[in-house]
């Protein structure tokens, strides 16, 4: 059990946001190049960000409660995939809270189909 | 550099990109700190599960020492900057006709 650690983390975070793709029809996943774009770019940013702090010791990971696939610098898989999914909650966050709230300006409502 | 001072700089940053670089100006809308609310509190429970489970740990050398739910008050800094850039990012494309 101890193995899935970070793993339980991860699948929290998809349990408590991707319903949204389905009761609130917030189309994130389906936007897949929109959404891509978005978190790509602050992805690669934040691991140049992770890697910095992992060399200069700020903080580690317990492999221990990883899957055990690392990559540079032994940062493990799960953190790879940190940077993809917690953005995708973010996104269908603020699109979920667009569909509740439909008066609220977002600001791409020109575009928007 | 600190895990505080790089997590100040990337609070200025984000809020840079956003206002200035990208102007889609989240942080003067409801919409945003509404979903920011709901984001820092799903992430104060995953923060505490990663922090005291150990399945990340924090030198005390680089933070100032203050935690909440078990991690140091820096990584509210580290969320805010991920996910604001993300979602000022997501409006900017979709701004841009990248609606798809």
């Amino acid at each position: 059990m101890e193995t899935f650690g970070y793993a339980v983390m991860l699948s929290f975070t998809i349990l408590a946001s991707f319903w949204l793709e389905l009761a609130l029809k917030v189309r994130v996943l389906i936007r897949i190049r929109r959404a891509l774009s978005a978190i790509l770019p602050v992805a690669l940013v934040f691991l140049i960000w992770v890697f910095y702090a992992v060399n200069r010791g700020h903080w580690r990971y317990d492999i221990s409660q990883t899957l055990g696939i690392t990559g540079p610098s032994g940062v493990p898989l799960e953190e790879f995939l940190f940077f993809i999914i917690v953005p995708i909650a973010a996104i269908m966050t603020i699109e979920a809270v667009r569909r509740v709230k439909g008066h609220w300006i977002v600001g791409d409502e020109e575009r928007e189909s | 550099m600190s895990y505080t001072a790089l997590t100040i700089l990337a609070i200025i940053l984000t809020v840079l990109i956003d206002v200035k670089v990208l102007k889609t100006r989240l942080v003067t809308r409801k919409v945003f700190w509404t979903s920011y609310a709901i984001i820092l509190f799903f992430q104060l429970i995953t923060n505490w599960w990663l922090t005291s489970n150990e399945i990340v740990s924090y030198s005390e050398d680089f933070i100032i020492g203050a935690r909440i739910a078990a991690a140091p008050i820096e990584d509210l800094g580290f969320g805010f900057a991920l996910v604001t850039n993300v979602m000022a990012l997501w409006v900017y494309w979709g701004r841009r006709g990248l609606v798809r």
